[in-house]
């Protein structure tokens, strides 16, 4: 890893500032991410502004119908937390099956939907929840957030501050996870909105997390497993690579869905 | 040079690091506690684990000034008077290494899993240990001690 200035932001006006004096910056949450990518020189940035201590970033609140979770929440705080169980128990569980115990330790939501890896976990929640991204600049629905492999509508310098979760009237997510490294060969991520009808979100398989239209329309009709039997999703355009080709992740969409719904009672 | 200064097993400790300084290289170099390992050096074996702030972490994937006013205890930190922590003892008691590599991440591990769990089962215990490689044991004297570590410290 190339050395770098480290400081440490008090505030999120302070970070932005830090982040905008730098020649090169970069914000530094949980590091789970980041600290593995500088150290392949795939990010050597010349300082760091790590915006753990931040406040503003904290906190888990259930309130108007949504549960709102500051970016600087780890996972295993979501995982462990009554208030989100309580109301989205998916995305409780979901948190839980990031990693392992040490990394949900230091990771964060913020930093995870920020890096948008295309087998993460959150984004599919997010993409599936219908979930608004807030930031120091503004907010950004989940449908036009992720837009590409690794790449976010975040503008230079905007931090992630909370991300709104509507509570739906159900939800399952079932993730498929590569034995190697935990993250989703495939993970899909349903819910029975209350105000947009059923959104189905699949994380892993493609370039970036995506929705199914046509099992968001049978599951309108029918909310049940069985109501996604006939549909197919095509292998064109989704990830092949040693650990799963095209077809394959094409199948365990399918397979992982209908257990979403199951999961999702 | 950026100096760090936080607790290490119960101790005020400081010292001079660059930003790019990782928390088991100040362990390692500056303060000489190389008990905790690097298997990896890339997040996934485990044989780095130490506890900050009460939580099992990989101190090969946090920045030593992440952790400014922080408090680490590493495995050197467990024992007591002398005597082995429970965790250690269950470990030596069940035959749970052989070359000892991954037992300092594997111990600091099941300690944490213990604190934050009290009651375990072994499915429990095999799915948190999924942060900690073996190349030796097969884990499942591993499992056994930290089902026998965890009665012991109850
Ligand atoms: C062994 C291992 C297994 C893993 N398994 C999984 C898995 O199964 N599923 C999964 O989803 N993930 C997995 N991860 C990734 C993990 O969830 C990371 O925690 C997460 O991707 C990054 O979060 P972080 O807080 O560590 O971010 P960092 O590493 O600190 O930052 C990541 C990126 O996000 C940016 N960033 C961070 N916070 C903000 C913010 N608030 N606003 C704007 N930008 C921000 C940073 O600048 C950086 O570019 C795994 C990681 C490891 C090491
Ligand atoms: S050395 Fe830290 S996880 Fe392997
Ligand atoms: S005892 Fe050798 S790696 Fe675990």
């Amino acid at each position: 890893m190339y050395d770098f200035t480290y400081h440490k932001a008090g505030s999120l006006e302070q970070a932005g500032k830090l982040f905008k004096n730098a020649r090169d910056g970069a914000f530094l949450a949980g590091g789970q991410t980041l600290i593995a990518t500088m150290k392949l020189r795939l990010a050597s940035p010349s300082d760091v502004v790590d915006i753990g201590g931040i406040g503003d970033l904290q906190g888990i609140s259930v309130a108007g119908g949504a549960v709102s979770i500051g970016a600087g929440v780890t996972h295993a705080e979501v995982a462990a937390s009554k208030d989100v169980r309580g109301a989205i128990a998916a995305l409780a569980d979901l948190a839980g099956e990031i990693g392992d115990p040490h990394v949900r330790h230091r990771g964060t939501l913020g930093g995870s939907i920020a890096n948008n890896d295309p087998a993460a976990d959150y984004p599919a929640a997010c993409l599936g929840l219908g979930a608004t991204i807030e930031t120091s600049a503004g907010s950004h629905g989940a449908d036009d957030f992720f837009v590409d492999l690794f790449e976010t509508a975040l503008d230079e310098g905007e931090i992630i501050t909370r991300v709104k979760f509507p509570v739906p009237k159900r939800a399952g997510y079932a993730k498929f996870p590569n034995p190697a490294s935990r993250f989703a060969l495939v993970g899909v991520f349903v819910a029975e909105t209350t105000g947009d009808g059923a959104r189905v979100a699949v994380t892993g398989a493609g370039p970036g997390v995506f929705r199914v239209r046509e099992m968001e329309a049978a599951l309108d009709k029918d909310f049940s497993p069985a109501a996604l039997s006939g549909i197919s999703v095509s292998a064109d355009n989704l990830n092949s690579d040693l650990h799963a080709d095209a077809d394959y992740r094409a199948h365990l969409i399918g397979v992982m869905a209908q257990r979403a719904v199951a999961a999702a009672g | 040079m950026p100096t760090v200064s936080m607790t290490v097993n119960g101790k005020s400790v400081s010292g001079n690091v660059e930003g790019r300084t990782l928390l088991v290289e100040f362990l390692r170099r500056n303060l000489r506690l190389t008990g905790t390992h690097v298997g990896c050096d890339t997040s996934q074996c485990g044989a780095c684990v130490v506890h900050l702030d009460g939580k099992a972490v990989k101190a090969c994937t946090t920045l030593a000034l992440q952790c400014e006013g922080g408090d680490v205890v590493t495995i050197e930190g467990l024992a007591a008077n002398g005597e082995l922590h429970p965790m250690q003892q269950a470990f030596r008691d069940n035959h749970a290494l052989q070359c000892g590599f991954c037992t300092p991440g594997m111990v600091m591990a099941a300690v944490d899993l213990v604190n934050r769990n009290g009651k375990l089962d072994e499915a429990t215990i095999r799915a948190e240990l999924e942060g900690n490689l073996c190349r030796c044991t097969g884990y499942h004297n591993i499992v056994k001690a930290i089902a026998a570590g965890a009665k012991a410290m109850s």
